[in-house]
């Protein structure tokens, strides 16, 4: 912990669980900004968290919140095409003990695939419309593979077997337009998982398919993940999703981490009045109740005029409660408010729980 | 698919005929009805001071005593079947596809055509493989790094090569390179007689022409180029750890050439019926300036030849470049 | 169940009738038919048609909100741009406020597009990059030629103060707004002209969590001020529960079960209604054993240029029998306030208790199914039993069922996922009689 606490939102985090001093997956104090022409846009601005190997941790925000970027981040993607090109990082991304912020660019690339994978919202357009599926999947193979076309074709059909689609030795020469949304999504799921990468990370992976192949592809993913013991990085708006699929949550907003912690704490007991609100604007399927919703007021932040203080503190409805203008002058740390459980903000615990249970929860 | 394939050629064919229509209107039925005489019209294609005989003649020999429509047959049936002339004591017969005699030289027409058309071709031909090459690599790597120096000298020859007149670039590069440094030969040679000496003489006119076209390549390859390098594929071709170069050459550039060989096969076309003043300032004996000669003499049936031929590759073309683009995107389906 | 309602195709009349609120008929929609046709060959004939909308009813009364959910290429948007005339229905009638607006030309309409309008989902598309939000607003008073009490402008300030806009928007651009923001700007061009239906295509789908609980409320507190009656079509679920007082459930151009709100989600009738239901994740991790009630539908929906024969839903159906493959089941009301087309519907009395389970319907099928099939033909229940232990028999069935092009999710699946699957005891809702789905817990 005192080790940590030398950067500067990882105050107080939980001590990495490998012997080696780093978890599976180590984000520590990652910072992703791009310059343009407006100014320089945050994306992410100080984030840390921990994974380890057959877990699931869901990053949960809005667009803009930086959790697309994160993924991209870890990844090494977002270095590259044109917006990469003045990108700036800092902190640091460790992945089975090796550092990815500072390593060289081509040994990044290697692990991209082989190590690490990622699949992503819109399998149609994350699919090259000009190439088979199998091509596309041989493709991935064979970067990380020396092996012949065939004995890479003859992998990927196992791959479509194993992730359900039906006559596979057929199917794998079809394009991806001839594929339904849902055997393209699980297509594209295979071609991630050729090399069994040990990080899995999906980009709202359900979002642009029907609720019922929604189920179907949560479904496999957990399988998969069970099957390969692979740590996996779920990025989604969908709360749902989340207490569906995830082991850990981390809430981000403006481009930070506001809370943290299992999925039952962040869902039993939220400690951010942001995570308030996003549950509470959350239309319930399992809920009766027809009252009005309770919206986040106002719009998402700007990333190149962040709010001083607390991000949060113009939409949030608590932001007078803590004295002295505090939300509004002093950026909130990282702190722990229960065990593995994290939030950012500058309520003290008893306003937080009284808050909760009184106002908050009983409308929910 | 065979469907697709008969529908288009009957299209085709209904172009072709509209194209021919419209032309023949032009020079026949137009000068009628601005009140012009079929004597007046049969006296250009004679010396000056006619006899009535000899306009009477030519009148009947060339059937413009006819209606409009019937005339129009004759010729459509010669381009099918042939035709005879009755020249009254002689009857010359002209094979299919006869385009009928050049009333200024009394040449056929066609011969003419076909003798011509090798050079339109190799200029044609040539210029494009330069332009192809050129402006795509100089699009792909403007496009790689945009707003960089090379993306700059390459837009900015771009823009010159667009705005300048092919008889300027074109006088230019004859007046350089072959007058002025004779490094390249001044007449056409044909490929099969001398190939070297062919590229020789006709590599001044292939970069006049292509400095134009690569300009619209450039750019073309450029914008596309950038908005695929953006395509959610393109960012999974980097997730599975291809290297750069296979990204942009494989999933990139396949995408943008999918557009490029419509344009291309157009652009292509196009050339094919004449390259009019490139043809000019070089002195190529192609089709273009076989038109430029043909339009200056009013000479009716070279017009109507270079016109429909022209308009065959046009259509043929279009017709090719979509089938190309069939086989090129699987998504396509013909029909 | 009684045989008058049966032999009635249209069941609209007893709903009716029996409807418990007699709020006044807007909107009345019989036999829709939107086919799009597909064409062919040497002179372009027509050879097939996407039957996008394909024989639907319901109608819309003043001042409630319809609900119309389904999966992508069920046709619920379709029938959305038919009923508000941007696209020309095949076939069917079309009655607003009694008029029939089935066949009208753009004249005849165009007063009618004062009392119709339309929200879209995508606030960006849907706005006129180049032209100024007060542009953008006033155009429905360009278009019809009013001039509202007090000037153009200052409705329009009005208009966008009531949709939560600052009226110094006026002379802004749409690029210079939020995705939450653009979507007001919709709704506040289709108030315009003070309209007596709002049809909204996923008026929130493009938009964030948290603004797409400010836009629901805002159409809640428009509907409560100005007394709009909409039509929301919307595949999140919740949503979709949120806003609706019925709601018209599609499949394959169908509607498949139409219910008020409540009846629905409490008890569906329907089985596609129940499959749709369970596979919402639920946002409670308590419930994450909810996996279990969850029902996985086999396959993707079959292409709708050949949906099945009978009932659209029978090739994914796990309580499909043999009539259901011949026999379409009309829509008919079942319970007050209640209507589905099922011959086997969940949470009430089998229609066609007797007929033969469709475990060996497939003739074209030489997969041996000897031991479901002895043990379906004598009672229809023990074979559904049954049915889990032959995963790969029935499956293989199905899918050859289909018939579509669309490959059907199965083989490949981990044994219990492609089943049809429920957890009795939670759901036991049903009556005793009726037949549940196999019974396979995880």
């Amino acid at each position: 912990m005192t080790e940590l606490s030398k950067t500067g939102a990882a105050v107080g985090e939980p001590a990495p669980a490998s012997p080696d001093g780093t978890a599976f997956l180590d984000v520590r104090d990652l910072r992703v900004h791009f310059p343009t022409d407006d100014g320089l846009v945050k994306s992410v601005d100080g984030l840390s968290f921990q994974l380890e190997k057959g877990k699931t941790l869901s990053i949960v925000g809005e667009s803009g919140s930086g959790k697309s970027v994160t993924s991209l981040a870890i990844m090494g993607l977002h270095r590259l095409g044109a917006r990469g090109k003045n990108v700036q990082m800092s902190g640091e991304i460790w992945l089975d003990g090796k550092e990815l912020v500072s390593a060289d660019p081509d040994e990044v690339r290697r692990l991209r695939g082989r190590e690490m994978a990622m699949i992503f919202q819109d399998p149609l357009s994350a699919m090259h419309p000009y190439y088979t599926i199998g091509n596309q999947i041989v493709e991935a193979y064979r970067v990380h593979h020396d092996v012949s076309k065939k004995a890479a074709r003859v992998r990927a059909v196992e791959m479509l077997d194993r992730v359900g689609i039906p006559e596979p030795h057929k199917r794998i020469d079809a394009y991806p337009h001839e594929f339904s949304g849902g055997m393209r999504q699980r297509a594209m799921i295979a071609m991630a998982l050729v090399n069994n990468p040990e990080l899995l990370i999906a980009d709202e992976p359900t979002t642009a398919l029907d609720v019922t192949v929604q189920a179907q592809i949560l479904d496999l993913i957990r399988d998969l993940q069970k099957e390969f013991g692979s740590a996996v990085v779920i990025i989604t708006h969908d709360l749902g999703v989340v207490a569906e699929i995830a082991d850990d949550v981390l809430v981000m907003y403006g481009g930070r981490c506001v809370e943290r912690g299992t999925v039952d704490d962040v869902f039993e007991r939220p400690q951010h009045p942001y995570t308030w609100g996003l549950l509470g604007s959350m239309p319930r399927i399992d809920r009766d109740t027809t009252d009005r919703l309770v919206p986040v007021k106002g719009q998402p932040p700007s990333l190149i005029n962040v709010p001083s203080g607390c991000a949060f503190h113009p939409r949030c409805p608590y932001a007078d409660v803590p004295k002295d203008n505090v939300t509004r002058t002093v950026r909130p740390e990282l702190q722990q408010v229960g065990t593995g459980h994290w939030s950012a903000c500058h309520l003290s615990p008893e306003d937080r729980t009284r808050i909760w249970t009184e106002e908050i929860a009983p409308k929910l | 698919m065979i469907s697709y394939i008969i529908r288009r050629t009957i299209a085709a064919v209904i172009l072709l005929l509209v194209v021919a229509a419209v032309t023949f209107g032009i020079f026949f039925l137009l000068p009628r009805l601005a009140g012009q005489t079929v004597d007046q019209l049969a006296q250009q294609y004679i010396g000056k001071n006619p006899s009535p005989a000899d306009i009477a003649a030519v009148k009947r020999n060339l059937g413009l005593d006819q209606p409009v429509y019937i005339q129009f047959w004759h010729f459509i049936k010669g381009i099918v079947a042939g035709a005879t002339y009755d020249l009254g004591p002689t009857t010359v017969h002209c094979d299919a596809p006869c385009f009928g005699y050049s009333f200024k030289t009394h040449v056929e027409v066609w011969p003419q055509l076909t003798s011509r058309l090798p050079v339109t071709i190799s200029l044609a031909a040539g210029a494009a493989v330069l332009w192809l090459v050129s402006g795509v690599t100089a699009g792909v790597i403007s496009a790689l790094k945009p707003g960089s120096i090379l993306d700059r000298l390459f837009m900015g020859v771009a823009l010159s090569g667009v705005s300048l007149p092919m008889f300027f670039t074109g006088q230019l590069a004859l007046l350089l390179f072959t007058f002025q440094w004779p490094i390249f030969g001044r007449t056409y040679v044909p490929f099969t007689e001398n190939p070297s000496q062919w590229a020789n003489t006709l590599f001044p006119a292939w970069c006049s022409l292509a400095l134009l076209y690569s300009a619209i390549y450039a750019r073309l390859t450029r914008s596309g180029m950038l908005e695929t390098m953006s395509e959610d594929y393109i960012r999974t071709a980097r997730a599975k750890g291809l290297r750069e170069r296979n990204v942009v050459v494989k999933h990139g550039l396949r995408s943008v050439l999918t557009p490029i060989i419509t344009v291309f096969g157009m652009d292509l076309g196009l050339l094919l019926g004449g390259a009019v003043i490139t043809e000019t300032v070089f002195s190529l004996h192609g089709i273009g300036e076989y038109a430029v000669k043909s339009i200056q003499d009013n000479d009716l049936p070279p017009i109507l030849g270079v016109t429909l031929l022209a308009a065959f590759f046009v259509v043929f073309a279009n017709f090719l470049v979509d089938l190309l683009y069939a086989a090129a995107d699987p998504r396509v389906r013909l029909s | 169940m009684s045989e008058t309602k049966k032999t009635d195709p249209v069941a609209t009349v007893p709903a009716q009738a029996s409807a418990p609120e007699e709020r006044e008929v807007l909107l009345k929609v019989e036999g829709l038919v939107k086919h799009f046709p597909i064409r062919k060959g040497l002179l372009k004939r027509q050879v097939a048609s996407v039957k996008a909308v394909d024989g639907i009813d319901f109608e819309v009364r003043k001042g409630e909100t319809l609900g119309v959910v389904g999966e992508s290429g069920c046709g619920k948007s379709t029938m959305g741009r038919v009923i508000t005339r941007l696209q020309d229905p095949t076939g069917g009638t079309i009655r607003f406020e009694g008029k029939d607006i089935t066949r009208l030309n753009t004249a005849g309409m165009r007063p009618l597009r004062r009392d119709i309008q339309m929200i879209f989902q995508d606030p960006y598309g849907s706005l006129n990059p180049r032209h100024t939000i007060g542009s953008i607003v006033s155009a429905p008073f360009r278009l019809q030629g009013v001039e509202p009490e007090g000037g153009v402008k200052k409705e329009v300030q009005r208009l966008l103060e009531l949709v939560g806009l600052s009226p110094e928007h006026y002379n802004r651009y749409p690029h210079e707004f939020s995705g939450g923001q653009r979507q007001r700007i919709g709704i506040a061009r289709a108030l315009a002209l003070n309209p007596k239906l709002v049809v909204a295509d996923e008026p929130v789908s493009a938009l964030d969590v948290s603004i797409q609980a400010q836009v629901i409320n805002l159409l809640d507190d428009l509907q409560d001020e100005l007394g709009l009656t909409y039509v929301i079509i919307a595949h999140d679920l919740s949503v979709v529960r949120h806003v609706s007082d019925r709601i018209a459930v599609m499949y394959l151009g169908k509607i498949v079960e139409l219910a008020d709100r409540d009846q629905l989600y409490r008890s569906p009738m329907h089985p596609y209604t129940k499959a749709l239901l369970s596979a919402v994740p639920i946002p409670d991790p308590k419930r994450k054993g909810g996996r279990n009630e969850r029902i996985l539908l086999k396959g993707d929906v079959p292409s709708p240029l050949s949906p099945p024969s009978g009932c659209r839903f029978h090739t994914r159906c796990w309580k499909a029998t043999e009539v259901c493959r011949t026999t379409e089941p009309p829509l008919i009301e079942l319970q007050v306030g209640q209507q589905v087309a099922c011959h086997h519907p969940e949470n009430f009395d089998d229609q066609q208790p007797q007929d033969t389970v469709l475990l060996t319907a497939s003739e074209k099928e030489s997969e041996p199914v000897t031991e479901e099939a002895v043990e379906a033909a004598p009672e229809e229940t023990a074979a559904e039993e049954a049915a889990p232990a032959g995963t790969a028999a029935e499956e293989t069935t199905v899918t050859g069922e289909t018939g579509s092009e669309e490959p059907a999710d199965g083989p490949g699946e981990p044994a219990g996922d492609a089943e049809a699957e429920e957890d009795a005891p939670a759901q036991a809702t049903a009556a005793s009689d009726d037949a549940e789905g196999t019974s396979e817990k995880k």
